[in-house]
Protein backbone atom coordinates (compact mmCIF):
# COMPACT_ATOMS: atom_id res chain seq x y z
CA UNK A 1 0.00 0.00 0.00
CA UNK A 2 1.36 3.55 -1.17
CA UNK A 3 2.00 6.28 1.38
CA UNK A 4 -0.75 8.24 -0.47
CA UNK A 5 -3.71 5.92 -0.23
CA UNK A 6 -2.52 6.14 3.85
CA UNK A 7 -3.01 9.78 4.07
CA UNK A 8 -6.50 10.64 3.21
CA UNK A 9 -8.99 12.78 5.33
CA UNK A 10 -10.94 9.66 6.56
CA UNK A 11 -7.87 7.84 7.91
CA UNK A 12 -7.04 10.75 10.12
CA UNK A 13 -6.49 9.67 13.84
CA UNK A 14 -4.80 12.35 15.65
CA UNK A 15 -4.60 15.96 14.28
CA UNK A 16 -4.51 19.55 16.00
CA UNK A 17 -7.06 19.97 17.74
CA UNK A 18 -8.86 23.62 16.33
CA UNK A 19 -8.53 25.34 20.44
CA UNK A 20 -4.74 25.57 19.31
CA UNK A 21 -4.52 28.23 17.15
CA UNK A 22 -1.96 28.20 14.49
CA UNK A 23 0.81 30.46 16.07
CA UNK A 24 4.28 29.21 15.90
CA UNK A 25 5.19 28.61 19.91
CA UNK A 26 8.16 30.66 21.08
CA UNK A 27 9.14 28.03 23.73
CA UNK A 28 12.57 26.32 22.59
CA UNK A 29 12.57 23.45 21.27
CA UNK A 30 11.51 20.21 23.14
CA UNK A 31 10.37 22.42 25.97
CA UNK A 32 7.36 20.76 27.92
CA UNK A 33 4.94 23.77 28.22
CA UNK A 34 3.79 22.80 24.52
CA UNK A 35 2.91 19.72 25.50
CA UNK A 36 0.58 20.78 28.90
CA UNK A 37 -0.80 23.38 26.41
CA UNK A 38 -1.86 20.71 23.65
CA UNK A 39 -3.13 18.60 26.05
CA UNK A 40 -5.39 21.29 27.99
CA UNK A 41 -6.75 22.51 24.36
CA UNK A 42 -7.85 18.74 23.85
CA UNK A 43 -9.38 18.65 27.14
CA UNK A 44 -11.15 21.85 26.35
CA UNK A 45 -12.33 20.44 22.91
CA UNK A 46 -13.32 16.99 24.51
CA UNK A 47 -15.37 18.58 26.88
CA UNK A 48 -16.55 21.18 24.87
CA UNK A 49 -16.24 24.30 27.40
CA UNK A 50 -14.19 26.25 24.99
CA UNK A 51 -16.63 28.99 25.37
CA UNK A 52 -16.50 28.80 28.77
CA UNK A 53 -12.92 28.62 29.89
CA UNK A 54 -10.95 31.50 31.39
CA UNK A 55 -7.33 30.66 32.07
CA UNK A 56 -5.08 32.92 33.96
CA UNK A 57 -1.58 33.21 32.78
CA UNK A 58 1.56 33.35 34.97
CA UNK A 59 4.99 35.64 34.67
CA UNK A 60 7.22 33.33 33.17
CA UNK A 61 8.12 31.65 29.56
CA UNK A 62 4.03 30.53 29.74
CA UNK A 63 3.35 34.59 29.73
CA UNK A 64 2.50 34.67 26.35
CA UNK A 65 0.17 31.39 26.50
CA UNK A 66 -2.94 33.69 25.71
CA UNK A 67 -1.09 33.54 21.73
CA UNK A 68 -1.82 29.85 21.89
CA UNK A 69 -5.17 28.29 22.60
CA UNK A 70 -8.56 30.08 21.64
CA UNK A 71 -10.13 30.45 24.64
CA UNK A 72 -10.69 33.86 27.22
CA UNK A 73 -7.25 34.74 29.46
CA UNK A 74 -6.28 37.14 31.73
CA UNK A 75 -2.72 37.83 32.56
CA UNK A 76 -1.33 38.45 36.43
CA UNK A 77 1.03 39.88 38.02
CA UNK A 78 4.21 37.69 38.72
CA UNK A 79 2.84 34.72 41.41
CA UNK A 80 -0.82 36.83 41.72
CA UNK A 81 -3.09 34.29 39.12
CA UNK A 82 -4.94 32.51 41.88
CA UNK A 83 -5.83 36.13 43.01
CA UNK A 84 -6.85 36.87 39.94
CA UNK A 85 -8.33 33.95 39.42
CA UNK A 86 -10.63 34.40 42.38
CA UNK A 87 -12.06 37.43 41.27
CA UNK A 88 -13.03 35.85 38.06
CA UNK A 89 -14.51 32.70 39.89
CA UNK A 90 -16.56 35.11 41.79
CA UNK A 91 -17.74 37.45 39.47
CA UNK A 92 -18.61 34.09 36.88
CA UNK A 93 -19.17 31.30 39.20
CA UNK A 94 -20.48 29.64 36.07
CA UNK A 95 -17.43 29.41 34.16
CA UNK A 96 -14.66 26.88 34.13
CA UNK A 97 -11.11 29.00 35.41
CA UNK A 98 -7.86 27.59 35.83
CA UNK A 99 -4.66 29.41 36.18
CA UNK A 100 -1.34 28.03 34.50
CA UNK A 101 2.09 28.79 36.79
CA UNK A 102 5.50 27.81 36.61
CA UNK A 103 7.21 27.68 39.74
CA UNK A 104 9.29 30.43 40.25
CA UNK A 105 5.83 31.86 39.89
CA UNK A 106 3.84 29.98 42.05
CA UNK A 107 6.53 28.44 44.71
CA UNK A 108 8.22 31.71 45.33
CA UNK A 109 6.95 34.90 45.02
CA UNK A 110 3.27 33.29 44.55
CA UNK A 111 3.27 30.75 47.59
CA UNK A 112 1.16 33.17 50.09
CA UNK A 113 -1.37 33.51 47.07
CA UNK A 114 -1.83 30.03 46.02
CA UNK A 115 -1.90 28.52 49.87
CA UNK A 116 -4.62 30.98 50.30
CA UNK A 117 -6.68 30.09 47.16
CA UNK A 118 -5.93 26.57 48.00
CA UNK A 119 -7.05 26.57 51.48
CA UNK A 120 -10.24 29.03 50.33
CA UNK A 121 -11.30 26.07 48.29
CA UNK A 122 -11.69 28.68 45.45
CA UNK A 123 -13.55 26.30 42.08
CA UNK A 124 -10.42 26.35 39.96
CA UNK A 125 -8.09 24.39 38.60
CA UNK A 126 -3.79 25.22 39.08
CA UNK A 127 -1.00 23.65 36.74
CA UNK A 128 2.18 23.99 38.01
CA UNK A 129 4.64 23.21 35.72
CA UNK A 130 7.83 22.54 37.77
CA UNK A 131 11.44 22.35 35.83
CA UNK A 132 13.61 23.63 39.03
CA UNK A 133 14.58 26.28 37.63
CA UNK A 134 13.80 30.21 36.50
CA UNK A 135 13.37 29.36 32.65
CA UNK A 136 12.64 32.45 30.94
CA UNK A 137 14.54 35.22 32.89
CA UNK A 138 18.22 33.11 32.00
CA UNK A 139 17.96 29.78 34.24
CA UNK A 140 18.22 30.98 38.33
CA UNK A 141 17.74 28.95 41.03
CA UNK A 142 14.43 28.69 42.15
CA UNK A 143 12.45 27.36 45.23
CA UNK A 144 12.27 24.10 43.64
CA UNK A 145 15.98 23.27 42.40
CA UNK A 146 17.29 20.45 43.35
CA UNK A 147 20.30 20.08 46.42
CA UNK A 148 23.13 20.40 44.28
CA UNK A 149 21.93 21.25 40.59
CA UNK A 150 23.41 23.78 39.28
CA UNK A 151 22.12 26.85 38.06
CA UNK A 152 23.53 30.52 37.05
CA UNK A 153 22.90 31.99 40.51
CA UNK A 154 23.83 28.37 41.94
CA UNK A 155 27.14 27.59 39.30
CA UNK A 156 28.44 24.85 42.19
CA UNK A 157 25.30 23.33 42.90
CA UNK A 158 22.39 24.53 45.25
CA UNK A 159 23.71 24.62 48.89
CA UNK A 160 20.88 23.76 51.14
CA UNK A 161 22.76 24.55 54.17
CA UNK A 162 22.36 28.28 52.96
CA UNK A 163 18.71 28.27 50.87
CA UNK A 164 16.88 25.54 52.68
CA UNK A 165 15.81 22.41 51.26
CA UNK A 166 13.81 21.91 47.69
CA UNK A 167 10.29 23.33 48.48
CA UNK A 168 7.50 19.88 48.03
CA UNK A 169 5.24 22.93 47.20
CA UNK A 170 2.27 19.95 45.70
CA UNK A 171 2.68 17.89 49.32
CA UNK A 172 1.66 21.14 51.35
CA UNK A 173 -1.00 21.90 49.10
CA UNK A 174 -2.51 18.47 49.28
CA UNK A 175 -3.05 19.08 53.56
CA UNK A 176 -5.35 22.17 52.98
CA UNK A 177 -9.01 21.36 53.14
CA UNK A 178 -9.92 23.77 50.31
CA UNK A 179 -8.35 20.87 47.70
CA UNK A 180 -10.42 18.02 46.07
CA UNK A 181 -7.21 16.92 44.00
CA UNK A 182 -4.21 16.90 44.54
CA UNK A 183 -1.94 15.33 41.86
CA UNK A 184 1.72 15.34 40.38
CA UNK A 185 2.26 14.36 36.41
CA UNK A 186 4.89 14.20 33.71
CA UNK A 187 5.02 14.58 30.32
CA UNK A 188 7.99 13.09 29.12
CA UNK A 189 6.21 9.33 27.38
CA UNK A 190 3.31 8.95 25.26
CA UNK A 191 2.05 6.95 28.93
CA UNK A 192 2.44 9.72 30.61
CA UNK A 193 0.77 12.68 28.63
CA UNK A 194 -2.17 10.44 28.76
CA UNK A 195 -2.01 10.03 32.40
CA UNK A 196 -2.10 13.62 32.57
CA UNK A 197 -5.18 14.41 29.93
CA UNK A 198 -6.78 11.97 32.10
CA UNK A 199 -5.62 14.19 35.58
CA UNK A 200 -6.96 17.30 33.52
CA UNK A 201 -10.16 16.08 32.60
CA UNK A 202 -10.93 15.34 36.24
CA UNK A 203 -9.94 18.35 37.30
CA UNK A 204 -11.98 19.80 34.94
CA UNK A 205 -14.67 17.52 35.64
CA UNK A 206 -14.44 18.71 39.67
CA UNK A 207 -13.97 22.06 38.54
CA UNK A 208 -17.76 21.87 37.06
CA UNK A 209 -19.21 20.38 40.11
CA UNK A 210 -17.68 23.09 42.34
CA UNK A 211 -15.62 20.70 44.83
CA UNK A 212 -12.91 22.78 45.28
CA UNK A 213 -9.18 23.40 43.75
CA UNK A 214 -7.87 20.81 41.49
CA UNK A 215 -3.90 21.22 41.44
CA UNK A 216 -2.04 19.96 38.86
CA UNK A 217 1.77 19.71 38.76
CA UNK A 218 3.38 18.54 36.07
CA UNK A 219 7.28 17.95 36.58
CA UNK A 220 8.60 19.33 33.51
CA UNK A 221 11.99 19.82 31.45
CA UNK A 222 13.89 22.84 30.56
CA UNK A 223 16.52 21.90 28.81
CA UNK A 224 17.97 25.67 27.98
CA UNK A 225 18.40 26.32 31.37
CA UNK A 226 19.35 22.49 31.99
CA UNK A 227 22.00 22.76 29.08
CA UNK A 228 20.82 19.52 27.95
CA UNK A 229 19.57 18.24 24.64
CA UNK A 230 15.61 17.70 24.93
CA UNK A 231 15.87 13.96 25.38
CA UNK A 232 18.91 13.83 27.79
CA UNK A 233 16.78 16.50 29.66
CA UNK A 234 14.02 13.90 30.05
CA UNK A 235 16.72 11.28 31.29
CA UNK A 236 17.47 13.57 33.25
CA UNK A 237 14.40 14.37 35.08
CA UNK A 238 13.45 10.87 35.18
CA UNK A 239 16.78 10.05 37.08
CA UNK A 240 17.06 12.76 39.03
CA UNK A 241 14.06 14.66 39.68
CA UNK A 242 11.77 12.02 40.19
CA UNK A 243 12.93 10.21 43.30
CA UNK A 244 12.35 13.71 44.80
CA UNK A 245 9.27 14.62 43.17
CA UNK A 246 7.17 11.21 43.24
CA UNK A 247 4.15 11.20 40.81
CA UNK A 248 1.28 10.15 41.15
CA UNK A 249 -2.31 11.02 43.18
CA UNK A 250 -2.07 13.16 46.63
CA UNK A 251 -5.92 13.57 47.30
CA UNK A 252 -8.59 12.31 45.81
CA UNK A 253 -11.76 13.30 47.19
CA UNK B 1 -5.60 -11.17 9.89
CA UNK B 2 -5.71 -7.59 9.23
CA UNK B 3 -3.18 -5.95 9.17
CA UNK B 4 -2.61 -1.95 10.65
CA UNK B 5 -0.47 0.63 8.54
CA UNK B 6 -0.40 4.14 9.66
CA UNK B 7 1.45 7.52 8.02
CA UNK B 8 1.99 10.48 9.26
CA UNK B 9 2.46 14.34 7.83
CA UNK B 10 4.85 16.55 9.63
CA UNK B 11 4.47 20.26 9.13
CA UNK B 12 7.83 20.93 8.28
CA UNK B 13 8.24 24.55 8.71
CA UNK B 14 6.63 24.75 12.32
CA UNK B 15 9.12 21.48 13.28
CA UNK B 16 11.82 22.61 15.80
CA UNK B 17 13.82 19.74 15.77
CA UNK B 18 13.51 18.36 19.52
CA UNK B 19 13.64 14.96 18.80
CA UNK B 20 11.40 13.69 21.22
CA UNK B 21 8.79 11.93 18.47
CA UNK B 22 12.10 9.90 17.39
CA UNK B 23 12.59 8.19 20.98
CA UNK B 24 9.23 8.04 21.35
CA UNK B 25 7.95 5.77 18.16
CA UNK B 26 7.70 2.49 19.28
CA UNK B 27 8.90 1.24 15.59
CA UNK B 28 11.39 3.38 14.76
CA UNK B 29 9.83 5.40 11.91
CA UNK B 30 10.97 8.37 12.98
CA UNK B 31 14.50 10.18 11.96
CA UNK B 32 15.64 13.68 11.76
CA UNK B 33 16.74 14.95 8.22
CA UNK B 34 19.86 15.76 7.01
CA UNK B 35 18.56 19.16 5.70
CA UNK B 36 16.92 21.84 7.33
CA UNK B 37 13.67 24.49 7.41
CA UNK B 38 13.76 27.57 7.16
CA UNK B 39 14.56 28.08 10.85
CA UNK B 40 17.55 25.85 10.68
CA UNK B 41 16.08 23.28 12.53
CA UNK B 42 16.77 19.12 11.15
CA UNK B 43 12.95 18.64 11.24
CA UNK B 44 11.63 15.29 11.55
CA UNK B 45 10.61 12.66 8.71
CA UNK B 46 9.38 9.49 8.68
CA UNK B 47 12.73 7.60 7.53
CA UNK B 48 11.21 3.78 7.45
CA UNK B 49 7.52 4.66 6.48
CA UNK B 50 6.76 0.53 6.16
CA UNK B 51 7.24 0.05 10.27
CA UNK B 52 4.81 2.49 10.88
CA UNK B 53 1.55 1.56 13.14
CA UNK B 54 -0.35 4.99 13.30
CA UNK B 55 -0.20 4.52 17.42
CA UNK B 56 0.12 8.21 17.13
CA UNK B 57 2.88 8.49 19.87
CA UNK B 58 4.92 10.65 18.21
CA UNK B 59 2.25 12.94 18.12
CA UNK B 60 0.70 13.10 21.31
CA UNK B 61 4.63 13.75 22.73
CA UNK B 62 5.23 16.74 20.02
CA UNK B 63 5.47 20.18 22.06
CA UNK B 64 4.76 22.01 18.82
CA UNK B 65 1.62 19.66 17.38
CA UNK B 66 3.17 19.55 13.79
CA UNK B 67 2.59 16.03 13.56
CA UNK B 68 -1.09 14.63 11.78
CA UNK B 69 -1.00 10.41 12.32
CA UNK B 70 -3.27 8.46 9.62
CA UNK B 71 -3.98 5.03 9.98
CA UNK B 72 -6.23 2.32 8.16
CA UNK B 73 -6.57 -1.44 8.43
CA UNK B 74 -5.39 -3.36 5.24
CA UNK B 75 -6.09 -7.69 4.42
CA UNK B 76 -2.61 -8.95 5.47
CA UNK B 77 -2.14 -9.96 1.36
CA UNK B 78 -3.24 -6.58 0.35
Amino acid sequence: MDIKDIIKEENLVYSKTKVLTDNVMHYCPGCTHGVVHKILAEVIDELNIQEKTIGVTPVGCAVLAYNYLHIDWQEAAHGRAPAVATAINRLYPEKYVFTYQGDGDLASIGAAEIIHACNRGEKMLVIFINNGIYGMTGGQMAPTTLEGMPTSTSPYGRDVKMTGQPLKITELIAQLPGTCYVTRQAAHTPAAVRKLKKAITKAFDNTGKKKGTSFIEVVSTCNSGWKLSPVKSNEWMVEHMFPYYPLGDMKDE
Amino acid sequence: MAKVRGAIVVDIEKCKGCGLCVVACPSKVIDLAKEVNGKGYNYAYMSNPEACIGCANCAIVCPDTVISVYKVKTEANA
